[in-house]
């Protein structure tokens, strides 16, 4: 506790001294708080349980992380502004997105810790029987896109967003991606995983420093990821609303984020209005409820599609 | 440069295959069989081929990796190592491994593989058509026949799982 606080009063001492003008309103300035959390997390002892699997509990962090970051390559921010435009965007980001859980349960079972074992089951279970719902739910919206490649989901939605298209069914299948998403990316109410008040703090509970901030990284930036296929899949990505913006290309990274922006806003909502479900509750809404009501929602969606019921301007 | 990215595959690919094998400690050697699994669609996606890339990728690495560390987590503690095996067995292994690998050496030499220069990938939609067309080269028979099988394994598990309870209700009414 103690050489903990030192060394945030060194790093105080250290921003104080390379800009003297800010350090007195430094509690409040949001930007610098960040810098400083980052540096502490570097700066701190990485320990670690005495007879864990020392090599699988090393590994697990960047399984995780590697996973969210490999997602991140395949997005529209704009027309231009894509890294990896492969042509099936869609299957390769649930492709990769599936390979996380497998750092999640690594890290649980290598700790040697009952805690961490006992969340990172609880996380198998949830990861494994949500993607189904992530899965089917886009699976409805290709239906009316044709195409799994990024760029031609973005295009197709030229003549009004997904979400207006399928008009219904997308509504649900909109609703169900959410609920889904929540889950997957371990958020409450679903976050059994890391259920404070029974299990310390899930699978990550003996890692510390940089490697528990690999983990909590990584729920960051697979939240966004939920956020940003939701924006792809939905909302036009980086399509302007009635296309004000349609002749200042650069404005689709704004657009992109502002989307993909209220949408975390909107999962970190739920957050702080539900509370945390049992875990057959979580099953049971997912088998019970959400995946019936997905597979017929596919099959509206594709009378809908072959009747030419859908809305396009 | 897709060489060298091709024989680095190809060296993680045998340095974990065979560390998955020879590695007493169980959750390891799986570890090992799914980065040999992430490598081989590593080549999938040199050669282009992104579909087969992801279903790897989906299946293997994401699906059948998960099921493994699974049953490992509920079997298996984290100070057990699996034990030597005798040295009976271990020559009877080699023998039956050796011309496992002479079988398919000899295939792979012996076909007479052609080169193409084709830069043009598959897409989802040829595949697509490909899987569900009566036509000649179309696939619709194998795929329905295998979307009967999953039916009647899913069926199965379900009885498995619920055995108990099942024969319970139908002994009710004598």
């Amino acid at each position: 506790m103690n050489s903990a606080l030192s060394i945030t009063k060194n790093i105080h001492d250290w921003l104080f001294s390379i800009m003297p003008e800010a350090a007195a309103s430094i509690a409040e300035m949001v930007l610098i708080a960040l810098v400083y959390d980052a540096i502490k997390l570097l700066s701190k002892e990485l320990t670690g349980t005495t007879r864990a699997d020392k090599f699988l509990y090393n590994l697990a962090p960047y399984f995780v992380i590697i996973s969210s970051l490999m997602a991140l390559s395949v997005f529209p921010f704009t027309k231009e502004f894509q890294a990896f435009d492969i042509n099936i965007g869609l299957f390769f980001l649930i492709a990769v997105s599936s390979i996380g859980v497998i750092g999640i349960l690594l890290g649980g079972w290598s700790s040697n810790n009952k805690f961490a074992m006992i969340g990172a089951m609880r996380s198998g279970v949830q990861t494994i029987s949500y993607e189904l719902s992530i899965g089917l739910s886009l699976l409805t919206m290709v239906l009316l896109t044709g195409s799994l490649q990024l760029s031609e989901i973005v295009e197709v939605q030229k003549s009004g967003w997904l979400i207006v298209q399928g008009h219904i069914p997308a509504i649900i299948a909109f609703m169900i991606y959410m609920i889904a998403g929540t889950a997957e990316t371990n958020r409450a109410p679903f976050d059994m995983v890391e259920a404070e008040s029974e299990l310390g703090a899930g699978f990550h509970t003996e890692y510390s420093g940089m490697k528990f901030a690999y983990f909590f990284l990584a729920e960051f930036i697979n939240m966004f990821i939920i956020a940003a296929i939701a924006t792809t899949v939905f909302f036009g990505a980086w399509l302007s609303p009635f296309g004000i913006t349609e002749s200042i290309p650069m404005l689709g990274v704004f657009w992109f984020l502002l989307k993909a922006l209220i949408l975390v806003f909107l999962m970190m909502w739920f957050r702080w209005t539900f509370p945390r479900l049992r875990i057959d509750q979580l099953l049971t809404l997912e088998w019970k409820y959400l995946l019936p009501l997905n597979l017929a929602n596919i099959v509206i969606m594709a009378l809908l599609v072959w009747l030419n019921l859908t809305i396009s301007f | 440069m897709e060489r060298i990215i091709f024989y680095c595959l190809g060296a993680v690919i045998i340095a974990f295959g065979i560390a998955s094998v020879t590695s007493r400690k169980m959750l390891r050697s799986v570890i090992y069989l799914s980065f040999v699994l992430v490598s081989i669609a590593g080549i999938f996606f040199l050669i282009d081929y992104n579909f087969l890339a992801a279903i790897q990728l989906t299946v293997y690495a994401g699906g059948i990796v998960v099921l493994i560390i699974f049953s490992v987590l509920l079997v298996h503690h984290i100070e057990m190592e699996l034990e030597m095996a005798k040295a009976t067995k271990k020559i009877v292994t080699a023998i039956a491994c050796l011309i496992g690998l002479g079988v398919f050496l000899t295939a792979i030499y012996s076909y007479d593989f052609n080169v193409i220069n084709m830069a043009l990938t598959t897409t989802t939609a040829d595949i697509g058509t490909g899987l569900l067309s009566y036509e000649a080269g179309g696939f619709i028979l194998p795929f329905e026949l295998i979307s009967v099988l999953l039916l009647a394994a899913m069926i199965g598990a379900i009885v498995i799982a619920k055995g108990k309870k099942l024969t319970e209700k139908d002994n009710q009414p004598q």
